[in-house]
């Protein structure tokens, strides 16, 4: 098993990376097409501000095929947000798989940052083994509304996304590399996705 | 629902824990990596490590201690002490840590903090005040609290949220490692200011005085050391407390 970790500088790769020691698997980090597309998974970790993060995205021309690839892919924090058509952090166009527009929490303190419960219905085998109410570790200012695509929803000022999926593309909005076991659970079930 | 986060604190030099009391008088409290692996394991919701003495020898080693605690634990820490540029932060966080904790670097030069923020986004970024009592109302020092700033705490705390700090850590130099409780005026005066999360630092001696800055200083969370490190009580004994006084905590 590979998993390719998309390295466009915004990310906190080396947790994603130790968090993968644990399992039986090989990472390739890189920023090439060619490299990304022979592995069996790919993961979009991200930290920081979707206008930069796009446009380092952009410069490593990966956008047009991160679009059409067909891996199971888990974006992490704001590589789930990425996903959208949209967000309202500096006015910044998005991959658009997922459809909707990405907004900051218009009420209490912001960021979100700490352990949050996360309600699911269990049904999704990225969420097997995790009981619906499990808290995992969020920092983020922007957030995802609910809708279709919606596997686990969270509150903080008003109920959000976050765990998504649109097909084989999930994103999950915490970071499961930071969330102790439940987190890392989280990881092994996508490895294991077939 | 969000969970109010206990936070051990590990300050480190020459790659020991140490522990003093006023930024003075400090005891050895053991292996940095061990007690994070100790702590994460006893259910911390992150970790906090400041590198004391912050020398450029001392700088490398703890660059390396902070790839090994990467290693070693599945929780958010932060790592502060030293750090004068977004390239440090950098390194900082491509050596593993979260976040990091910006103090001296910010009171001389504030456009780091935007800078920074810009850069890696405003929730990587602590801004952590060390604050003393005066005739004048709380005043924040720098140099780890050996100079004055003459700059006043709540406006201080005011301007780094707006500048782009994600959370903001703040000591009661007055109280660090008394055990007498914390600074819960100046909590809860500046809590009330500032719309970031705010973390309670300085004079943590018992599950009450935690309760305290939760529910009477308006604390997001609560960094405490002594308690944690000589064993005053654990970290699952102060979360069943804290529960059974109705506070949100991750059992």
């Amino acid at each position: 098993m590979t998993v390719g970790i998309i390295d466009y500088g915004a990310g906190n790769i080396r947790s994603v990376v130790n968090a993968l020691k644990g399992l039986d698997v090989r990472v390739h980090i890189s920023s090439d097409p060619e490299v990304l597309s022979m592995t069996d998974k790919l993961i979009l970790p991200g930290v920081g501000e979707a206008r930069s993060a796009m446009e380092a995205l952009y410069r490593t021309g990966l956008i047009p095929w991160l679009r059409s690839s067909v891996q199971p892919f888990l974006g992490i924090c704001l590589g789930m947000q990425l996903l959208f058509d949209r967000s309202t952090e500096r006015s910044t166009d998005c991959l658009g798989v997922l459809p909707g527009t990405i907004a900051i929490f218009n009420s209490g303190k912001v960021p979100h940052i700490g352990w949050n419960s996360v309600e699911h219905d269990s049904s999704d085998p990225l969420l097997s083994g995790i009981r619906s109410g499990a808290y995992f570790y969020f920092v983020h200012s922007y957030r995802a509304s609910l809708g279709d695509f919606t596997l686990g929803r969270t509150s903080y000022v008003e109920e959000f996304s976050s765990v998504v999926r649109s097909g084989n593309r999930w994103g999950v909005q915490f970071h499961p590399e930071k969330s102790g076991d439940d987190g890392f659970r989280l990881i092994k079930n996508f490895v294991d996705l077939c | 629902m969000l969970t109010k986060r206990i936070i051990p604190c590990l300050d480190v030099t020459n790659g020991r824990t140490v522990k003093g009391t006023q930024f003075a008088d400090l005891r050895d409290a053991g292996d940095p990596v061990e007690l994070a692996a100790s702590y994460s394991d006893a259910g911390a919701d992150e970790l906090v490590f400041l590198d004391i003495s912050a020398t450029l020898e001392n700088r490398k080693t703890f660059f390396d201690l902070v790839e090994r605690i990467a290693e070693r634990i599945r929780i958010p820490f932060t790592v502060g002490g030293g750090i004068a540029t977004v390239d440090d932060i950098l390194r900082a966080l491509d050596a593993g840590a979260d976040k990091v904790a910006l103090n001296s670097a910010i009171l001389h030069d504030p456009n780091l903090l935007d800078k920074a923020s810009a850069r890696v986004g405003a929730q990587c970024i602590v801004a952590a005040l060390d604050v003393r009592k005066s005739s004048a109302g709380w005043t924040v020092r720098t140099r780890s609290g050996t100079a004055a700033t003459g700059r006043d705490a709540i406006v201080w705390s005011v301007e780094v949220s707006e500048r782009g700090a994600g959370e903001i850590l703040l000591t009661s130099m007055d109280r660090d490692g008394t055990t007498e409780g914390y600074d819960l005026e100046l909590l809860s005066a500046t809590s009330r200011r500032v719309s970031v999360p705010l973390i309670a630092s300085g004079g943590a001696g018992t599950m009450e005085h935690i309760k305290d800055a939760f529910t009477l200083g308006g604390a997001d969370a609560v960094l405490a050391a002594s308690v944690f490190h000589f064993g005053t009580f654990s970290i699952p004994q102060l979360k069943q407390y804290l529960s059974s006084h109705s506070l949100p905590v991750r059992l």
